[in-house]
């Protein structure tokens, strides 16, 4: 038995030899091949903002650059991070170890997204962060391998919570989703606020995936506050919006929709919905190259496509050419053409990344059509002002990323 | 104004009303699960999926054929209901005499695909399901402006835990079934069709979590994962109550909702998290539950 043990080890050297040999030629033949990973919320609060919807504007994108770079298919890979900042990080590592991963776009949820960066710079895989709004990810918690794509609590606080104090808002109350995505916009929100001459009276954190918000609402209605600054996005909004409604509070005091995407406004149906001011980096109505892909996306779908989901579009064709500038997937090489690249696409006109990884374009503040002014299906916004870059995200000189010196 | 600890007397009101709102229908879905755990032993963890299934009736009928929420009050718990028969017939019948963990496994399984299927088929922000013109509108209570809709919630809810308590306790109904329960050979020797009460029971059950999600469609979203949250809730609530203990169920349910609207007044963050800490508590104290005989 001695001897056969001893046979059997040895057939398991030479076979894990083997599968060495098979992997190190695998790591080799990945090298200039494209792998685009996908990791985001598939099935929660979250999914219907990028979503399994998402991954067809992926899709799309990979197909309208031809299907191939470098003269190799592209490969697309996706997962569901659960809202949770582990799953997300080590799926991705996992990805960068084994799958030959060049690019990892990431969806919602800024909990994550944070984990996921910290691996972006110890890997050395390209991150475009679409879906996650916290400003921490271009500033102390910022990666040489970071884009921070679609919008940040940044460029939304300076759109919504500007609009709403110069319209008269000025005692803030804030009820917020108590991770690091509602903190990052309060705090942002509370600055603009602060600026502006106007003041924070009270706040709530409210945990993710609430369904009652009735309790949280009564707080706010008691602070006396103008304004009820919702820092919550999804389902989240979504509920706390409504429960507002339901309970008067909306016509005491003016919701701020700090961060609010079409597929919220769809589920809550324009009579709920009117009247509010928020903040999107791209919406499908604004001129005919926006109408042209959400017909597109629509055809596919079904929905009108979400900032985001447009955003995923535009980043992973951002990326894919940028390889081809490249002609390589050298994660060095390929930054270093994306900072040189000039963005004209569906999603922005004459957008570029910044040393900080900020994607600079213009962000649009939009205020939700009444019934009465909605002519068509997904038609739920009108522009109140559209935000140049540079004073939606902020000069490059307020970035506290150490790669932006 | 008026303080309690330092904190305001309008505040503490408010979240007790709104606190009794929620644990009204903690009760109710509560109600459904001791039931189905007290005759069948089955820990039922579709309870979630089917209130749910509830909601998505109401909106369904609503959309495609115009019928009121008045009637899906009715047609919705009755639909999941018949659900409720299929299911157990199919599946839970076969479990009999096994160890609960099967059916708490087989029912989480169940769960998991009707969620999954109605997130293929709906999405997951859900969708709008209109108060109906009657309930619309709100009271004035002075320390707080309240939905008439809650109210209706709450009054509907205790009327049915007390009517289902008194069917149960009072009845001869009730006498059978909890015959069956205690000893399932005997009172089937009294000639007594024992497995079609046991279904009717579970049909009975589900159906007051499908009436749940009717009275939840108005106030929450209409949408896959609705119960997927509130089912562990729910869980903790009757493990406090006593497994399988009727009035505990409905008392531990009302009582739990009006803690966790205290708990949003003092310390918000926790207020997801307070019933679990209750329940830990009982099971070291009263590992039996608060209404549970030993």
């Amino acid at each position: 038995m001695k001897t056969l043990d001893f046979k059997a080890s040895r057939w398991a050297l030479a076979l894990a030899a083997g599968l060495g040999v098979a992997f190190l030629g695998q790591a080799h033949a990945a090298n200039d091949q494209v792998v685009i990973g996908d990791i985001d919320d598939m099935s929660a609060v979250y999914a219907d903002v990028i979503g399994p919807t998402g991954v067809e504007a992926i899709k799309m994108a990979i197909a309208d650059f031809g299907g191939t770079a470098l003269g190799k298919p592209i490969t697309l890979l996706t997962a569901d991070h659960q809202n949770k900042p582990d799953i997300g990080a080590s799926k991705y590592r996992e990805w960068a170890d084994q799958s030959g991963l060049t690019m990892l776009l990431g969806g919602s949820n800024t909990g994550v997204s944070l984990a996921m960066a910290k691996v972006a710079g110890e890997k050395k895989v390209p991150f475009f962060a679409v879906g996650a709004a916290g400003s921490s990810l271009t500033n102390a918690d910022c990666t040489p391998y970071t884009v921070h794509y679609t919008y940040d609590t940044t460029s939304l606080a300076n759109g919504t919570a500007t609009a709403m104090v110069q319209g008269g808002g000025k005692k803030w109350f804030f009820l917020t989703a108590d991770y690091a995505f509602g903190t990052q916009l309060q705090e942002a929100a509370t600055k603009v606020v602060l600026k502006n001459g106007g003041t924070v009276v009270g706040s709530v954190r409210v945990p993710l995936g609430t369904t009652d918000f009735s309790s949280f609402l009564l707080q706010a209605q008691s602070s006396g506050a103008d304004v009820i600054g919702l820092a919550n996005a999804g389902t989240d909004f979504v509920n706390s919006l409504k429960s507002a409604n339901e309970f008067g509070i909306s016509k005491t005091m003016k919701p701020a929709a700090l961060l609010a995407f079409l597929s919220d406004i769809h589920a809550l149906t324009l009579p709920a919905a009117q009247g509010l001011t928020l903040t999107t980096g791209w919406y499908w109505d604004l001129n005919d190259t926006t109408r042209a892909f959400g017909k597109r996306f629509f055809e596919k779908t079904g929905r009108m496509p979400t900032m985001n989901q447009a955003g995923y579009y535009s980043s992973t064709l951002t990326y894919l050419n940028a390889v081809k500038a490249a002609g390589t997937t050298d994660p060095d090489k390929v930054m270093e053409a994306l900072r040189a690249a000039k963005i004209n696409d569906i999603f922005t006109t004459n957008g570029y990344i910044r040393k900080d990884g900020v994607m600079v374009h213009d962000m649009y503040v939009m205020q939700v059509k009444t019934p009465a002014e909605s002519k068509a299906p997904w038609d739920y916004y009108k522009v109140v002002r559209k935000m140049d870059g540079e004073e939606a995200f902020g000069p490059l000189s307020d970035s506290t990323c150490q790669y932006a010196k | 104004m008026t303080t309690i600890l330092g904190y305001p007397l309008p505040a503490i009101l408010g979240q007790l009303i709104l606190g009794l709102v929620n644990g009204s229908f903690y009760a109710i879905l509560s109600l459904g699960l001791a039931v189905i755990f007290g005759l069948l032993r089955i820990v039922n963890f579709a309870h979630g999926a089917l209130y749910m299934v509830g909601a998505f009736v109401a909106h369904i009928i609503l959309v495609n054929f115009g019928i009121s929420y008045w009637f899906a009050l009715i047609v919705a718990p009755v639909a999941v209901g018949i659900l409720g028969v299929g299911i157990e017939r199919a599946f839970l019948s076969r479990l009999r005499g096994l160890d609960p963990l099967y059916g708490l496994l087989l029912t989480f399984g169940l769960a998991l695909i009707a969620e999954g299927l109605m997130q293929q088929k709906f999405g997951s922000s859900g969708m709008s399901y209109p108060v109906p013109a009657l309930l619309q509108g709100v009271y004035n209570l002075g320390f707080m402006i309240i939905p008439i809709y809650r109210l209706w919630v709450v009054v509907v809810s205790i009327s049915v835990c007390i009517a289902t308590w008194l069917v149960i306790e009072k009845t001869s109904l009730g006498a059978i079934l909890r015959a069956a329960t205690e000893n399932s050979q005997l009172t089937q020797a009294f000639g007594i069709n024992v497995p079609v009460y046991l279904t009717a029971t579970y049909a009975f059950g589900v159906g007051l979590a499908g009436l749940a999600g009717v009275l939840a469609a108005p106030i929450t979203q209409v949408s896959p994962l609705m119960g997927s949250s509130l089912v562990v809730v729910v869980f903790a609530v009757v493990v406090i109550g006593g497994m399988g203990s009727i009035m505990g169920a409905i008392v531990s349910g009302i009582i739990l909702g009006l803690l966790e609207g205290l708990t949003k007044v003092v310390y918000a963050e926790a207020s997801t998290t307070v019933i679990f800490i209750i329940m830990a508590v009982v099971l070291l104290v009263r590992p039996v539950g608060l209404f549970g005989r030993e």
